[in-house]
């Protein structure tokens, strides 16, 4: 479907027809000094030349000659070219949210196979169509694990995103919803026996691989949150992991909430991104944002269908589950490309060369004099590394190397001034490590 | 021809009310699952929700349309069949038994004699056929 906008005609027949004259009019309910009365400050018209050169000198400060190890909650995969042709085809790129839904077989389509692949790597049995990022997903499934169980008490780890926290504490604060952290222990993970779950909790939300990059135990935690009564929900900011790690779902996850970033969809400077929320069946009417179902007509032709709207902000107001009224399609269809271009075996590939690069990397920057790992537990792509002096210190003198070597933890943990939490995925040579190993030993 | 039994109170929602003492059992009238179709989902509240007489106090939904459920008296709900959640069909199957949705402590035992008789409720039904 292509987007038609009114024509001065039309526009003017559509004021006459309410009884008014100018757009203008539409807008007096607004005082007068609120209203924007000058240009809104975006310069002149340029020419295209000058704009392109605009936008490269801008894109120039991006460092792209910088050989970066930044993770945490943000990764650099690799990109196929063939989802950019895909992507940038007009059926796809210039729809919104398809409001005569099933007119759109084909968005229909790649959104149904988008929940499909969800599941298959999270083990969970129901995916929906996905939500803004992996920070409001994780929100989402706070609320829902509210409703599902009736209680109001929450247990989240502190290793779980920092801006993921502030976001679940930002849709929560108001609704009445407790919030108690709880602390990982030396080993960089959560203690599943110490973790304070009573018979009030509603949820506990933990990321695994965490903000350390640690793999934490579900399945203990899950027993621990089900007896009693409790419902886990597993965050997960780098779904590459998946496909080495066993699924969530396998350990006893009732919700999986994360970001699809790492399938195919550009870093950005942090976003647009992709959420993804997969859950239980049983669960699924009190799932957020939208779910498309396959269908057959009475000639038994397969069909595409939007299905469970009835909670949808466009149909029930008042009972939606959510203020989420529309999903990501265009980063799902870019991960649903990424995810049909690699096939199980490409991602199992990706995320196997991710664990042996990062766990290279580790071990050689562990073998530095006043380096070493902080934490002992397994990790994916990530680790965090202590640091012989102030890891800001550290970092910025990388950072003069054209090395990003990582964030320095104290800006989200003020204990931790002499931890840096570095990342490696396919996307860094061994030439790249190497030099980053070679960099830090001259510090 | 729907069901409407003799010894039960009904309102002009659809629901129906089972009085014993100061307590009663609440569902929908054969006359509405009929009228819905198969119901697929039934959304109920917690025991100790309270609610006004005509407030929704739950959502029946089926192949057809999403309903509220009213609450035929003012009370206090103090039993939910929770059997819906995995059966919702048995609102279709067995309205008056199996089906019913939640038990309530009616506030006022005088707001029952507002509700309609089985006679008065299939005259309604038949009036509102008409229109």
């Amino acid at each position: 479907m292509r987007y038609i906008p009114n024509s001065t005609g039309e526009r003017r027949s559509m004021l006459a027809d309410i009884g008014l004259e100018r757009i203008e009019d539409l807008f007096d309910q607004i005082p007068e000094q609120l209203k924007l009365k000058e240009p809104i400050g975006v310069g002149d018209p340029i020419s295209e030349p000058d704009l392109l050169e605009y936008f490269r000198d801008l894109a120039s400060k991006n460092g792209i000659d910088h050989q970066s190890f930044l993770g945490a909650g943000a990764y650099s995969h690799f990109i196929p070219v063939i989802i950019d042709s895909l992507i940038s085809r007009a059926e796809f790129f210039t729809a919104y949210t398809p409001y005569q839904p099933e007119l759109s077989q084909g968005t229909l389509q790649y959104t149904f196979e988008f929940q499909t692949m969800i599941c298959q790597l999270t083990g969970m049995e129901v995916a929906n169509a996905s939500l803004y990022d992996g920070s409001t997903a994780v929100a989402e499934a706070v609320l829902m694990a509210n409703r599902v169980t009736r209680r109001s008490k929450f247990v989240i780890a502190d290793t779980v995103h920092p801006q993921y926290r502030e976001v679940v504490s930002a849709y929560t604060k108001h609704l009445g919803l407790k919030i108690e952290e709880a602390e990982h222990g030396e080993s960089g993970t959560l203690d599943p026996g110490s973790l304070g779950i009573d018979n009030e909790t509603a949820a506990v939300v933990v990321q695994s691989p965490n903000f350390f990059g640690c793999i934490e135990d579900l399945a203990a935690i899950a027993d621990a949150a089900h007896n009693a009564g409790a419902l886990l929900i597993v965050a997960i900011t780098e779904p590459m992991s998946l496909g080495i790690l066993k699924p969530p779902g396998a350990l006893g996850a009732d919700i999986v909430a994360g970001e699809t970033q790492s399938f195919g969809i550009p870093l950005s400077f942090g976003g647009p991104y992709c959420g993804m929320f997969a859950t239980l069946d049983k669960h699924v009417r009190q799932m957020p944002g939208r779910l498309v179902g396959e269908a057959y007509d009475s000639q038994g032709r397969r069909g595409y269908v939007l299905t469970l709207s009835t909670r949808e902000q466009h149909i029930r107001r008042e009972k939606a589950t959510s203020n989420i009224c529309t999903n990501q399609g265009l980063f799902a269809l870019m991960a649903t490309v990424y995810l049909s271009t690699m096939g199980k075996h490409g991602v199992q590939e990706v995320a196997r060369q991710n664990l042996h690069k990062a766990h290279y990397a580790a071990s050689e920057i562990s073998k530095l004099d006043g380096f070493e790992m902080k934490f002992s537990s397994p990790f994916f792509n990530e680790f965090v590394v202590r640091t012989p002096q102030p890891a800001s210190r550290v970092m910025k003198r990388l950072l003069d190397k054209k090395i990003i070597g990582g964030i320095a933890l104290e800006g989200h943990y003020s204990a931790m001034t002499d931890s840096a939490l570095v990342c490696v995925t396919e996307t860094s040579k061994k030439e790249a490590i190497d030099r980053l190993v070679g960099a830090l030993s001259e510090i | 021809m729907s069901n409407t039994p003799e010894d039960l109170s009904y309102t002009k929602d659809h629901e129906w009310v089972r009085v014993k003492g100061s307590q009663a059992a609440v569902g929908i009238t054969d006359h509405a699952q009929q009228q819905l179709g198969d119901v697929v989902y039934v959304e109920l509240p917690k025991v100790g929700d309270k609610f006004e007489a005509s407030e929704p106090f739950g959502t029946v939904e089926s192949v057809k349309a999403v309903s509220e459920v009213y609450m035929p008296v003012s009370g206090t709900v103090a039993e939910v069949n929770e059997s819906l959640n995995d059966s919702p069909e048995l609102v279709n199957e067995d309205p008056y038994g199996d089906g019913w949705m939640i038990g309530i402590k009616i506030d006022n035992l005088a707001q029952i004699d507002a509700l309609l008789t089985s006679i008065e409720y299939e005259d309604y039904i038949k009036e509102e056929a008409a229109e």
